[in-house]
């Protein structure tokens, strides 16, 4: 019997500024199929939340219901989680956050749970600019119940039985872009030097950070004719840039050619450094994100990258000018202010 | 970096850390195994083979196996490899009818053995099921060399040798006991078609200070003394010990004079208590038989008083080191102490003496007086003297004579069969997969957290007031199960093949100690070193270098502190990684193939 996880690591593993070493991010072991995409990204987000010095207890995960649903079973023990309702993420997410605005707020979802039965609620989270990480593993089916083509999948994809599908996929990062996201990004699981950075500079993003990450599905859908299996995907990527997250106060220290770098400053000092822009696209320009990847799609390319920021966006917090404070933390006195601002809020309405 | 070549099946020898240490490179992992599952009878043969002595070994053998143990480096301590193999000497059923079973076809062939320690016993037990007629000498009255004469009972009983050198001898050797050789040109003139050499160092250095001829009559030589107390010649002590030297033999005198009625035993060593040679499990014995261990004492003097010896002066020095890290002991200058003693045991050092070997015979000797003898074949140069054990290169231990004897007897049989002595035999290798079905595979890949059993000892009283006490009450089976479970199986090998990976990275991801990495490949072994997930720093560990794959990467597994947990080929959806029991075995002569 081998599926248990040993207890020993890396004797030499380094620790982050809060001491831990990456294990403190680990989940339990995962149960899903060998070489599912989903574990990959699970993999991503343990090294970005190490690499952030995020403290576990700072962050919240929440999921809808499927594969990629299940894995925050498989990161972060430490954290808080929430399991919800298929296609319900979103609106939990919604509830936590309008509850407590200091916690980071982890959603992982699939593309069924997202692009089918939870598209309502993920089109109003985009809306509302709800301050959270919004990931979804992208596998073009509906991993969990067996593999039926999902509204992400292609045009023409074939799946593992043969069938093609007829109908037009929903691109959700174009989708994204078009509702208003402020941070919008496309990746693939096989590609963590990307995929770490983006989740690292989605975390300090003030607003709705959308990435879709296209995630093989190794046992439904990695067949020949599928344009979400392994081989298809890494033969047809593109990438807007290579991406950099440089924390606050922190040397830029590689150097590239001139005139294909950008540097995109966050709200709080980091800054995302992007080389080798790929031509005619601006990642703080929406219509050029827009574009670009219009552009790869008529090419039959997947871009991938950061396709869109807007690093000074306000959330909902802001917009509905909420308690700047988690609503746990407030006192007897701030929440019954007495008859005499009873008495000033009636005048008010009078 | 080029592909690693795993057909060479060194390669997955070294990863099998204890066996590639154990200097007769013992199945170690594959006798644990057959431990865990009670099979104690197979455990011993496969031990026998290799080793020769496993009840001796499983007490006493220095054990290079357990600082190498790659559990070691991941938990605070080794398997406890040596106290395994006693579990297996302890509770086996009848061995005998497993061993080669005489009377052998005599091929013709007569070889001497000189001395009956473990190197020419396992000389003659590789070469008697081939027929040979095997002379066996010695000074002593029964065999087993050193390991009868020095290493006292109460670590090693008298039964445990007994049964053990008996199943050679009852291989049909012709024994010659009590004879001292006094010279080989003699025996070399006997019709025999070899010699081997084994006769040990079984010189003790002694102590050439002020006073050392007057004290005499209570001085004694450690390696003599023990011999003496072994075939009972001496059984008494004087209260006050001091015993001088810091390694194995110090620690063997001080706890047998503790029996014979030394009360105030000390152990008195110039070097710094934790560069003493003595292995630490034999300190901590000798501290827990209260006698205390005195460093940074040099012997300056011995006190004598009407003739009589009543104790010895010492100078207090300290380590100081230079630049190369070379030490030296400085005197502090302060006054010099006096230690009482009534008898004083001399344990700093032994060496190889040959006064029975002429020089005229084309043995070449070097200025130490040490003979040439060849690194592989063990030849001298004279083409029909072989050596091993002690005798060849000093002092060692107990498995390296063994290893010895194997070698060399090779060679006495391709000298003998006019084979070329470089033509070496190649070891049996087998490699196969572990895997038995979903989430199963053929040995416990499951990596328990146990920390290492500690070995039960019999009361202090009881041993103290009896020599031949057994102070070790080895592990019972329950625990030498326990203690099994923390091998690592490292002779599981993790295999890689190329065509069959889609780099989906599930391997990468699971493997709980960053064993593996998907990286682009470097021209230079130190620089892809530094390119993984985590760098592989020891550089005595080797990394696992596939060959490209379709994404222009290859995989890198450093092979340093993989668990063998199977989690990555458990994790791999193609079967691309693999778990496969490895099985590497030294040819023995007897073993090899001899027919044509
Ligand atoms: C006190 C002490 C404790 C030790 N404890 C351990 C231990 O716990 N574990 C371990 O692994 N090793 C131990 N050793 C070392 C170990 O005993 C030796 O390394 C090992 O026995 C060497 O084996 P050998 O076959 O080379 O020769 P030996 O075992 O030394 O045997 C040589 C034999 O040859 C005989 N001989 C020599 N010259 C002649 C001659 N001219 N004619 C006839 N006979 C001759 C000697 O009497 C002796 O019996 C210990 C050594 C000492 C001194
Ligand atoms: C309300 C509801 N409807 C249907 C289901 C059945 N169901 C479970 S998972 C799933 C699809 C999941 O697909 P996706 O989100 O892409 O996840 P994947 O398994 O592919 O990662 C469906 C339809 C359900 N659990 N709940
Ligand atoms: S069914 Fe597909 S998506 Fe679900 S775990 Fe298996 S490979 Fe991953
Ligand atoms: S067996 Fe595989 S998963 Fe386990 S430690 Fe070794 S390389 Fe890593
Ligand atoms: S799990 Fe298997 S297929 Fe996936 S990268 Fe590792 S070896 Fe290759
Ligand atoms: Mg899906």
């Amino acid at each position: 019997m081998s599926y248990v996880r040993p207890k020993f690591r890396h004797p030499e593993l380094p620790k982050n500024k809060l001491g831990y070493t990456i294990d403190y991010y680990e989940g339990t072991l995962s149960t899903l199929c060998a070489g599912c995409g989903h574990d990959s990204i699970s993999a991503a987000i343990i090294q970005g939340c190490y690499e952030m010095n995020i403290e576990p207890h700072r962050l919240a995960k929440l999921s809808g219901i499927g594969c990629s649903s299940k894995t925050p079973a498989y990161f972060l023990s430490n954290s808080h989680g929430f399991n919800s309702v298929h296609g319900r993420m979103p609106s939990v997410a919604t509830g936590a956050n309008m509850a407590n605005r200091d916690l980071i707020y982890f959603g992982v979802s699939g593309d069924g749970d997202t692009a089918s039965i939870g598209m309502g609620q993920f089109v109003h989270a985009i809306r509302r600019n709800l301050n959270m990480v919004y990931i979804v593993m992208n596998n073009g089916c509906y991993g969990l119940t067996k593999g039926q083509d999902s509204a992400t999948a292609d045009a023409g994809s074939k799946n593992k039985t043969g069938q093609v599908n007829l109908f037009e996929s929903i691109d959700l990062a174009s989708l994204a872009i078009e509702l208003g996201a402020t941070y919008v990004a496309q990746s693939f699981s096989g590609d963590k030097a990307q995929l770490v950075p983006l989740i690292k500079a989605a975390m300090k993003h003030p607003g709705f950070a959308f990435i879709n990450v296209i995630s093989p599905c190794v046992t439904f859908n990695n067949n020949v004719g599928s344009t979400k299996s392994y081989d298809h995907v890494r033969q047809h990527v593109e990438a807007t840039a290579t991406m950099d997250f440089v924390p606050e106060m922190q040397e830029i220290t590689t150097s590239y050619g001139e005139g294909s770098t950008k540097q995109v400053k966050m709200h709080d000092g980091s800054y995302i450094s992007l080389h080798k822009l790929s031509e005619d696209w601006d990642p703080l320009d929406r219509q050029s994100a827009m574009n670009a990847v219009l552009n790869a799609k008529a090419k039959n390319e997947i871009l991938t990258g950061l396709l869109y920021v807007d690093p000074q966006t306000e959330d909902l917090h802001h917009l509905l000018q909420t308690s700047d404070k988690p609503l746990n933390t407030l006192t007897k006195e701030e929440l019954c202010p007495g008859s005499e601002a009873l008495k000033d809020i009636n005048a008010g309405l009078r | 970096m080029k592909p690693t070549d795993i057909k060479d099946p060194e390669y997955f020898h070294k990863v099998v850390d204890c066996q590639y240490a154990c200097p007769a490179h013992t199945p170690v992992p594959e006798y644990i195994r057959l431990i865990a599952a009670g099979k104690y009878t197979e455990a011993y043969m496969i031990n026998w083979d290799s080793n020769v002595f496993p009840g001796v070994l499983g007490r006493t053998c220095d054990r290079p196996c357990e600082p190498a143990c790659r559990r070691g480096r991941v938990d605070e301590e080794p398997v406890a490899i040596c106290r395994l193999k006693r579990v297996a000497a302890d509770n086996k059923d009848d061995v005998k009818k497993f061993m080669p079973q005489g009377p052998f076809t005599p091929n013709g062939k007569k070889v001497a053995l000189v001395g009956a320690g473990p190197a020419s016993l396992t000389v003659a037990r590789d070469l008697a099921p081939l027929g040979y007629e095997l002379h066996l000498y010695d000074e002593q009255k029964k065999g087993g060399g050193f390991m009868r004469s020095q290493i006292p009972s109460f670590r090693l009983p008298e039964t445990v040798l007994d049964e053990e050198v008996n199943y050679i001898l009852d291989l049909g050797i012709h024994t010659h006991f009590n004879q001292y050789v006094s010279s080989l040109k003699e025996l070399l003139s006997k019709d025999y078609d070899a010699v081997f050499v084994g006769s040990g160092a079984p010189k003790g250095r002694d102590l050439d200070i002020p006073g050392r001829k007057e004290a005499s009559a209570n001085f004694h030589i450690g390696i003599n003394w023990l011999a003496n107390v072994a075939f009972e010649h001496t059984n008494k002590i004087g209260k006050n010990v001091i015993v001088l030297g810091g390694g194995n033999t110090a620690m063997d005198c001080c706890r047998t004079a503790r029996r014979l009625g030394g009360q105030n035993v000390k152990v008195i060593v110039r070097s710094p208590f934790a560069e003493m040679k003595a292995s630490p499990w034999e300190k901590e014995d000798a501290m827990h038989e209260d006698i205390p261990i005195i460093d940074n004492h040099v012997p300056k003097s011995f006190v004598i008083e009407e003739g009589k010896l009543k104790g010895m002066m010492f100078e207090k020095v300290h380590a100081v080191y230079d630049d190369a890290g070379k030490r030296k002991l400085v005197p502090t200058g302060e006054a010099e102490v006096f230690y009482p003693a009534d008898d004083v045991l001399c344990a700093i050092g032994q060496e190889n003496s040959f006064p029975w070997i002429e020089r005229d015979l084309g043995i070449e000797f070097d200025k130490w007086e040490l003979p040439t003898v060849d690194l592989v074949t063990h030849a001298s140069t004279n083409p029909k003297v072989f050596f091993g054990g002690d005798a060849a290169w000093g002092p060692k231990n107990v498995i390296t004579a063994v290893a010895h004897g194997h070698q060399a007897a090779v060679s006495i049989n391709n000298f003998c069969q006019g084979i070329d002595l470089n033509k070496r035999l190649d070891p049996m290798v087998n490699l196969v997969s572990a895997k038995m079905g979903i989430h199963e595979w053929s040995y416990d890949s499951e990596v328990v957290s146990d920390d290492r059993y500690v070995v039960p000892q019999a009361d202090k009283k009881l041993t103290l007031s009896n020599r031949k006490k057994e102070v070790e009450l080895g592990f019972n089976r329950l625990t030498g199960f326990k203690e099994a479970e923390r091998c690592l199986n490292c002779d599981v090998q993790t295999v890689f093949t190329e065509s069959k990976c889609i780099e989906c990275d599930a391997c990468m991801d699971v493997c709980p100690t960053a064993c593996i990495t998907f990286t682009e490949n470097a021209e230079e072994e130190s620089d892809l070193r530094n390119m993984l997930k985590m760098p592989a720093k020891n550089k005595t560990q080797d990394i696992y270098v596939s060959d490209t794959l379709p994404t222009k990467r290859v995989m890198v597994k450093d092979e340093n502190v993989c668990l063998h947990c199977g989690l990555c080929a458990e994790r791999c959806p193609t079967s691309a990684w693999d778990m496969q029991k490895f099985f590497y075995n030294v040819t023995k002569t007897h073993t090899g193939c001899h027919k044509n």
